[in-house]
């Protein structure tokens, strides 16, 4: 065999200069796929990539759920999700190709009959395509059902087939905190191997989270500053002007702490402040991740209180109209303890990062809807302009906003036109919808497709959501103890608790949402 | 869509660029949420006669509009410069950033076609990179313009009955950066062969290509040829010349770099869409045909074993107006594929 031909069947020369890159057969089976994350974003995620010729070349569906439907049925659903949330218009040609196949397996999720039907459906697909597919167990449950599902599919010997890749994709949350994440971690290690494994956070889909990446990365302009020497501090909001939008049962059970901070939060984090990785291979950007999550010293219970502010929104006023707090919400206990603000204060411990504060904001029916990151640098060494007559010399700002308008924004100082040598700040901005003409692809379909085609970059790893959860996990002890006080409550529409402001540093405030 | 509209007759490229300015400025200062695109010029030169038919295209490409278009419409007998500029824009709710896409459309006559550059040059948004697009000819114009810009967007399809859309793509790659509509319209047949031969235990019948179909519109030729060429230059087959004998399939013989040889075939094909129709790849113990079918490829696979095996990959119709959407996508890409497949293609002309 010439040494051509043996490079030939080692890379695919075919893949080269094409923008998709090749997603070998798979099935997909959705466990919960009558629920409402399903029936929002995946099944209309999954017709999106069809739409754009970016599904496998060779792609089966299944559904499994409780409730009881013929296969027929269940396309019905589908179909009706896709009208109503895809992006797209649905082309009915596509759909109908998309849906000609669907399966659907009903039962429980612990009966092993389901189980025992899911591999014969898996098999039928198999034996269709002339060859093992690769299988994706896509886990759109609630949590308590993951170890459940994960060991029966283990059991049903589901999780290994001879010439195909085999993967698990779990939603959030995993776990409640440190202890069940463990526990959940060691429950789906017992049927899968880690590299089988994909945690999603959907927050990591976003062209803007990854975007962080390439600003750091792949610009010599910002990395020299990025470090204790010039950065003063580090503000990295998530505010929402809504409540709970009926979503008690969820959020009461979870509140702030574990719904954004535990994950989205210490996600971008993490992305912000890890040492740049030598590749863009998963591990070897997991590894860095990894790294900076365990130099984040947690606070002990007793210092909670010092770092931490949480708070509640109380009813008021919004835009002119009444609107409820949040123990007046639909199913939320009179009496709840559960915090729909949190505010953090963290030190990364490591060379780059020592003494330099970041603050963690979060919250519900605040001011403003934003998601951004605000990276302070130091003051200039010596002040050679006159403030009088203008706000004068800032410090300048580095803001990394992920929504709503996505982009990156950096304050400088200027000459005020005029006789005089007056400063104020102005903006040079960057905007997503003015920089480029593609749309963005929703989260979910570029998250479905890397777990197809076994890309963990963007997801968690376990070591990494353990380190997650270690950092949460004091503060949630801390809280749970702290039955003597009320939790604080706050205005609806406004910046949030005022004792937030007790975190920062001396001559340091929150960015105005 | 609300827009705003400038025009004037017998005017000059200074005082285009000068309202150009004074609008946007304008609009800034009525509305600051609004910002005007900066990611791509695109210079048009199209025949006056044709004007609606242009228009319409760049209508199609919906979201890939280029930030400002600059649309030159050549009029016999005309001596003066007429312009007509149109900002558009939605004004989004809540303070979030509306977007503003700016419209050029310059009517000049053939005598100001070698100093095209002159009247251009003032309006472009300066510091973006710029995409030529001349569909009805007016090399000259091409000529004259192609110092100030990055890349040349062409269709080979439209130059297949005098066979002059691929040499003119060579000559204009050696100048600037070519986006090609007749490459783009293989795309989805080039994904699928590359996905279909990705998994390792399919790469022998990869590396043992015997005979290769390519069926296409009977005015898309080029894009058969670029699809051929492709496979070509990426397995690495000496191209020869194919050879076209009474109507028959154009069809010839390439060898492998271990020596084997590879049968070429391009077939003319009666279908509405213009581009591929079809294609067959052959290899000793089995053959995977695509072709085209409603609501994306209908695959068909011969296996070892005898078996006959039928399914559908999906994907939608791009239709041309996505196709020119994407060619003005692809004026930020860089595909380096497309060299090596346009100059084995022009080796396979017969």
């Amino acid at each position: 065999m010439s040494a051509a031909i043996e490079q030939l069947e080692r890379d695919n020369p075919l893949v080269e200069g094409l923008e998709r890159l090749p997603v070998h057969a798979t099935t997909l089976v959705i466990f919960g796929a009558t629920g409402d994350l399903a029936h929002r974003k995946l099944l209309p995620a999954l017709y999106n990539l069809a739409h754009e010729g970016a599904l496998p070349e060779r792609f089966e569906l299944v559904g499994v759920a409780r409730r009881e439907k013929e296969d027929e049925d269940f396309a019905d659903a589908v179909k009706q999700s896709i009208e109503r949330f895809s992006r797209q218009k649905p082309d009915p040609n596509v759909l109908e190709g998309l849906l000609k196949d669907i399966r659907y397996v009903s039962g429980t999720f612990d009966d092993d009959n389901v189980y025992s039907e899911l591999g014969r459906v898996l098999g039928e697909f198999d034996e269709r395509a002339g060859h093992p597919m690769n299988r994706v167990f896509y886990l759109s449950t609630a949590p308590d059902f993951f170890p459940v599902i994960a060991g029966k599919v283990g059991d049903a010997g589901l999780t290994k087939c001879e010439k195909a890749d085999v993967r698990i994709v779990i939603e959030k949350p995993f776990g409640s905190d440190l202890a069940s994440a463990r526990k959940l971690n060691a429950q789906l290690l017992e049927a899968f191997h880690e590299s089988q494994i994909f945690r999603i956070d959907h927050y990591l889909g976003k062209e803007t989270v990854q975007n962080l990446m390439a600003l750091r990365f792949a610009n010599t302009l910002f990395e020299p500053v990025w470090n204790r020497n010039f950065v003063d501090s580090v503000q990295i909001t998530a505010a929402e002007d809504i409540g709970i939008e009926g979503r008690a049962g969820y959020y009461d059970h979870a509140g702030a702490l574990r719904d954004l901070v535990q994950n989205h939060m210490l996600q971008l984090l993490a992305l912000l402040t890890m040492e740049p990785p030598a590749s863009f291979e998963a591990n070897r950007v997991r590894d860095e991740k990894v790294k900076v999550l365990e130099s984040i010293v947690p606070p002990s219970v007793e210092e909670v209180a010092s770092m931490a502010v949480r708070g509640q929104y109380g009813s008021g006023e919004v835009s002119g109209k009444h609107v409820p707090g949040y123990r007046e919400e639909e199913n939320v206990p009179a009496d709840s303890r559960t915090e729909t603000f949190a505010a953090l204060r963290l030190a990364v411990s490591n060379w780059r990062w020592a003494g330099v504060p970041i603050y963690l904001r979060t919250g519900k029916r605040l001011a403003r809807k934003a998601t951004e990151i605000v990276v302070t640098l130091k003051p200039v060494p010596h002040m050679a302009f006159q403030s009088t007559g203008s706000v004068g010399v800032q410090q300048n700002q580095i803001i990394l906003m992920v929504q709503p308008d996505e982009g990156v924004s950096v304050s400088v100082g200027a000459k005020i036109p005029g006789a005089r040598m007056r400063i104020r700040p102005v903006h040079m901005e960057f905007h997503y919808g003015t920089s480029f003409v593609s749309q963005s692809p929703e989260a979910y379909e570029r998250l479905i497709l890397d777990a197809m085609r076994g890309d963990a970059t963007l997801f968690t790893r376990n070591d990494e959501i353990e380190a997650l959860w270690g950092i949460i996990d004091p503060v949630l002890t801390a809280w749970d103890q702290d039955t003597s006080s009320d939790v604080p409550q706050y205005e609806p529409g406004s910046q949030g608790p005022q004792d937030a402001n007790t975190l920062l540093a001396p001559g340091q405030t929150w960015r105005r949402l | 869509m609300s827009e705003d509209v400038w025009s004037e007759q017998d005017t000059t490229p200074d005082a285009i660029e000068s309202a150009l300015r004074e609008l946007l400025r304008q609009r800034h200062v009525d509305n600051p949420s609004l910002a005007p695109a900066r990611v791509l010029n695109l210079v048009v030169i199209a025949d006056r006669d044709w004007l609606g038919e242009i228009s319409n295209r760049l209508e199609r490409v919906g979201r890939y509009r280029a930030s400002r278009t600059i649309l030159c419409t050549v009029e016999k007998g005309r001596e003066s410069l007429d312009a007509v500029m149109v900002m558009s824009y939605n004004e989004a709710p809540g303070g979030s950033l509306g977007v503003i896409h700016e419209k050029v459309e310059i009517d000049v006559g053939p005598e100001h076609l070698p100093r095209l550059d002159t009247i251009v040059d003032p309006v472009l948004a300066a510091e973006l990179p710029t995409m030529l697009w001349s569909p009805h000819g007016f090399h000259e114009a091409v000529k004259t313009l192609l110092p100030m810009v990055d890349v040349v967007l062409l269709d080979s399809d439209d130059h297949d009955q005098d066979d002059i859309g691929l040499p003119r793509s060579a000559e204009l790659l050696e100048r600037a950066y070519v986006v090609d509509l007749a490459w783009l319209r293989t795309t989805p047949w080039r994904e699928r062969l590359a996905a279909c031969f990705d998994p390792r235990d399919r790469r022998p019948a990869l590396a043992s290509l015997e005979k290769v179909s390519i069926r296409h519109h009977p005015l898309s030729g080029p894009s058969a040829a670029l699809l051929a060429g492709w496979l070509s230059s990426r397995l690495g087959w000496e191209p020869a010349r194919l050879s076209a004998h009474n109507g028959d399939p154009m069809h010839g013989s390439l060898k492998s770099a271990d020596g084997r040889h590879v049968e070429i075939e391009l077939q003319p094909f009666d279908q509405e869409a213009p581009g591929l129709a079809g294609v067959t790849v052959s290899w000793p113990d089995g053959s995977l045909s695509l072709d085209r079918g409603r609501g994306g490829l209908q695959a068909h696979e011969c296996l070892p074993d005898t078996r006959q095996l039928d399914w559908q990959i999906l994907g939608a119709s791009r239709g041309e107006g996505g196709i020119l959407g994407e060619g003005v996508r692809q004026a930020l890409l860089r595909d380096g594929t497309y060299g090596p497949a346009l100059h084995t293609a022009l080796e396979l002309r017969p």
